[in-house]
């Protein structure tokens, strides 16, 4: 199921080159188009297996500053409910000394006026609105965004 | 990065030991930049791309590119805040596989219907597209003319599409997706009100001492309206959530009042609500005497399927469904009588005692509620119905129109009220409600327009499911889809969206970003822009109407859907697609381009490049050498203003960070039909539901009536499809950011555990979901954030390889001619 993934992934580099500005290339038979399917639509393809959550505990360099930070590890099973919020067990201020878990951002102390509160704001209570964890899933697309610092970086070589 | 925090330090430790020492180091080993001028962004505000909340975001660019967003803190509707897809607008524009070039079907430099796509020109495109549509024009009139647009259009993309469509081809078969998701909800409010949108507002949420989610799960589909709900909650303990579904999901986290019912039921639990208020004598008389009207409404109206369908020939009043006769409070309490709480919570699998308590959240009068619905309520083959059947509750106890007090219908796309329905992009409606099939509303629409009497079509055009059976059927051969995948978001593609596209007879268009299953379906991919890459307006789910200008440049040869629509009606003269008779008695027009009549009309054209801001992009304004948006725009706006659709003037827009219509004198309108509030409200009246010509709101008389398909021997399992908090409808942005796509890459089955075991299924086996019309392979998920009850599975469609609507029923609300994507048969099997 997996190899199955990787031709999918192959057959998209190509057709991503076909579709470069200007290069006017070979044609795309219609079960190529599609690149989240790569297969007719009348043909049912087997489903990939069940993807392994990432549990390193390993922090992901954020795309941005402003960007959730993404989960490094399970959560499977987590009470996240009106009596119980089992991220603050580690993440909660006063619990990252024990944890030695980042401490969730001070954002999350303020309600919607931007006033301090003593605990986690109510609007933020709901943790995995925002963050998720992540499977370890081959990328069916890449991503061409830029990080900011590589637009910035160049100029600053050349200016010194 | 496997070096732990010491043997980080330990290898950095030689650069910090120079700068002690006071070496200079070569600029590139610094670590900070701390120049302004080189570190700046530029920040501007846009709407968010996703759904009907309406976030606004502050999006960083720099050389062009997109490079970051946070939610907009000037915002009253987050406040700073953005959800997961929030977060992470700023990848969605730079999948590796954003289309570049037209593409078209072609076998040895010749189209072919069964050749691969191969890049052409936009000329060779558009003058493919247009031989094709004067062919198909000349030989079966304009009714073989057809788009399917969307919720995400902007304002004026929906507009110049609803002008080329009506006024330039005299064809009504124009329809948008948003009639898979708000056209119930539209029904419930022109039969109850007489006029579209909530009367409330997200003020509400501050306000309102309960909420009931009714087929709504806020948590993942409105996560930020879901922050709002949760901070009241949980910062008043007074206040108590309501979550009912026909499965468990997220949103039960928040739940005071946890309920699971039968599908189809909610209509049962809806008319015992009303019958509650009544017998316990909760009804808000002054408010029912001054503002109520009583009707009984047609029953057994079928259930939108295609005339042939047994279940259509069976149903009595398929003709007559939108019928209903004037009753009194009297007849009224009779109706629901029958539906006592021992009957109900027998069919609808709820306890009593719940139901009881959920009743008493609307009974009380010292209680403020909310109540929201989305999909579950509107997704269904009575969704007018319980659209009605809500606010009957609202207004026999006069919660209506008050902070707090608030039947607040959600929207699932940015621009499902802003586009889809102010503009009117439906096949049977014009801008402001006005509707085709009044004379007097066609008039106003062609004055507006400066085109003669007699090109608007009376008759409305084909609907979203009825364009599939009619592509299918040969009657709609050429078509156009801008902006949406309904090749992977329809219901039944087997049997009616699939033919429908291959149809050998049929020339399809499609419009996107990105490569999709619905590309994939079509003779002909166009290449286009996308949200920042073009100037737009949304309207979300409160009135709120916002603005954002372009601020990058779309890849390639890409083109937003408004250019290429404009583009597009310069290939067409008035002689080649207007009746002769309306021309021979209006000779002025003829040998116009469309082009010239419909957007060179003096209005549309009015407004010169000078106005555009200088400091931002407009590649449609270069290139037609106007202000188009700017001119479609107000020209637009002439519909509602003096008429409760108010909106700002144009330049207004772009300053503010949205406003809630109708907007008078420069004020928005948070609360409409309460005196005080909605300065279209008379003075003295209290309330007034303007929309009516006598100013009351009607309460219907509906009954319970079963589900199209229902489980039996064979088919033995409900299922309901849905979203996920990850990923947008069919995935086609969302899939291609790696950390969406990595937190839910694939779709799964959602089951009970014991119906696994029942099947001999186990967590991750590959099972087929089969119905009467198809099947996909999936995986069984029987844990997670979705608990089915036994009995019922839920399967996202958001996947482009596991195309769940193949399996789904296209059984519509005869009313709305909206989908149930929620309820029908299905088995699930080993594969």
């Amino acid at each position: 199921m997996k190899s199955a993934k990787k031709v999918t992934l192959i057959a998209m580099v190509g057709v991503s080159v076909v579709m470069s500005p200007g290069v006017h290339a070979a044609s795309v038979p219609d079960e190529k188009v599609a690149t989240l399917r790569q297969a007719p639509i009348n043909v049912e393809p087997t489903p990939p297996a069940m993807q392994r959550v990432s549990n390193t505990d390993i922090k992901q360099v954020r795309n941005y500053p402003m960007q959730p930070p993404v989960i490094p590890h399970k959560i499977d099973g987590y009470q996240l409910d009106l009596k119980v919020n089992k991220c603050m067990s580690c993440h909660a201020r006063k619990r990252t000394g024990e944890s030695q878990a980042p401490m969730v951002s001070v954002t999350h102390y303020m309600d919607r006026e931007n006033n301090f509160l003593a605990t986690l704001s109510p609007r933020r209570y709901f943790c995995t609105q925002c963050h998720v964890p992540q499977l370890e899933a081959k990328l069916l697309v890449e991503n061409d965004f830029v990080d900011m610092d590589h637009l910035i970086a160049p100029k600053t070589k050349a200016e010194h | 990065m496997k070096m732990n925090r010491r043997e980080f330090m330990k290898a950095n430790a030689a650069m910090t030991a120079a700068t002690v020492a006071g070496l200079a180091l070569p600029t590139a080993a610094s670590n900070l930049i701390t120049s302004s001028e080189q570190t700046k962004l530029e920040w501007n505000k846009a709407p968010c791309r996703f759904c009907g909340t309406g976030c606004s975001v502050i999006v960083g660019t720099r050389d062009g590119k997109v490079v970051a967003t946070h939610g907009d803190a000037k915002s009253e509707v987050n406040r700073g805040l953005n959800c997961i897809k929030g977060y992470f607008l700023s990848k969605i524009m730079y999948g590796k596989d954003r289309l570049q070039v037209p593409m078209l079907r072609m076998t040895n430099g010749q189209y072919d219907k069964h050749g691969e796509f191969t890049p052409v020109s936009w000329d060779t495109a558009f003058d493919t597209m247009a031989e094709k549509w004067k062919k198909t024009i000349k030989e079966k009139g304009p009714t073989a003319v057809g788009m399917f647009g969307s919720g995400q259009w902007t304002v004026w993309e929906g507009y110049a599409a609803s002008k080329l469509m009506k006024a330039g081809f005299g064809s009504n078969n124009i329809d948008p997706n948003a009639r898979h998701c708000m056209a119930s909800a539209v029904g419930g409010f022109m039969r109850t009100f007489g006029i579209d949108e909530p009367m409330g507002c997200y003020d509400d949420m501050e306000a309102a001492d309960a909420f009931v989610l009714w087929g709504s799960n806020m948590a993942e589909m409105h996560p930020i309206l879901w922050t709002r709900v949760t901070d009241r909650r949980l910062s008043a303990p007074h206040v108590k959530v309501a979550v009912l579904s026909t499965f468990e999901h997220r949103s039960f986290d928040l739940a005071d009042l946890p309920i699971v019912f039968t599908p189809q039921t909610d209509l049962a639990m809806l008319n015992f609500i009303a019958n509650y208020i009544i017998q316990n004598d909760k009804v808000n008389w002054d408010f029912v005497n001054k503002h109520v009207n009583f009707r009984k409404g047609e029953t057994d109206i079928g259930y939108g399927l295609r005339a042939s369908h047994p279940l259509q020939q069976k149903a009595k009043n398929v003709k007559t469904a939108g019928d209903s006769t004037p009753i009194d409070f009297e007849a009224f309490k009779a109706f629901v009588a029958d539906y006592d709480v021992v009957s109900v919570s027998k069919l609808s699998g709820v306890p009593e005692h719940k139901l009881i308590e959920l009743a008493e959240l609307y009974a009380d009068p010292d209680r403020k509620v909310t109540s929201f619905w989305t999909m579950g309520f509107n997704q269904h083959t009575r969704g007018v119905w319980c659209n009605n059947l809500i606010y009957n509750i609202h207004l026999l106890v006069g919660k209506i129109s008050t902070p707090g007090n608030s039947p607040f219908s959600l929207t699932g796309q940015p621009s499902a009220c802003g586009t889809a329905r102010e503009v009117g992009t439906f096949s049977h409606r014009l801008p402001a409600d006005l509707v085709v099939n009044n004379p007097e509303h066609r008039k106003i629409a062609e004055t507006i327009w400066r085109i003669p009497d007699g090109i608007i079509p009376p008759k409305p055009g084909y609907h979203a499911v009825e364009q599939n059976r009619r592509l299918k059927d040969g009657d709609l051969n050429v078509y156009w889809v801008q902006v949406n995948n309904n090749m992977q978001a329809g219901p039944n593609i087997n049997e009616e969206g699939l033919p429908g596209y291959r149809n050998p007879e049929n020339f399809i268009v499609v419009s996107d970003a990105y490569p999709t299953v619905t590309t994939q379906a079509a003779d002909l991919i166009l290449p286009t822009a996308m949200w920042v890459e073009k100037e737009g307006a949304y309207g979300n789910a409160e009135r709120r109407t916002q603005f954002w200008h372009q601020m990058v440049s779309a890849p390639g040869e890409s083109h937003s859907d408004l250019w290429q629509l404009v583009e597009f009606s310069k290939r067409f003269t008035t002689d080649e697609v207007w009746p002769e008779a309306v021309l021979a008695q209006n000779p002025q027009y003829k040998g116009k381009t469309l082009f010239e009549v419909l957007y060179q009309n003096g209005n549309v054209d009015k407004f010169p490049l000078e106005q555009v801001d200088p400091k931002y992009l407009n590649d449609e304004a270069a290139h037609f050498g106007f202000y188009l948006q700017k001119g479609l725009f107000e020209e637009y706006a002439t519909f509602g203003r003096g008429h409760g659709h108010d909106l700002a003037d144009f330049d207004t827009y772009h300053q503010v960070h949205g406003l809630r219509w109708p907007v008078v004198n420069g004020q928005e309108t948070k609360w409409r039909f309460r005196e005080g509030s909605d300065p279209y409200v008379k003075v003295g009246s209290g309330f007034e539901f303007y929309g009516k010509p006598d100013g009351k709101a009607v309460i219907f008389a509906l009954p319970y009536e079963p589900a199209a398909e229902s489980p039996d021997e064979e088919y033995d399992i409900w299922l309901s499809t849905g979203r996920v908090l990850e990923h947008w409808h069919s995935g086609s942005m969302t899939q291609r950011v790696p950390e969406l796509y990595r937190a839910f890459p694939d779709a799964v089955c959602f089951m009970h555990p014991d119906d696994a075991k029942k099947r001999g299924l186990r967590r991750g086996d590959e099972v087929k979901v089969i119905s009467r019309r198809g099947e996909i392979k999936t995986r069984v998920e029987t844990r997670g954030r979705n608990k089915p009850p036994i009995g019922l599975v839920f399967v996202p469609w958001f996947d482009a390889s596991q195309l769940i609507n193949k399996v789904t029923l296209d059984a519509t609300d005869p009313l709305s001619k909206q989908t149930d994507f929620k309820k029908c048969a299905v088995k699930v099997v080993k594969a």
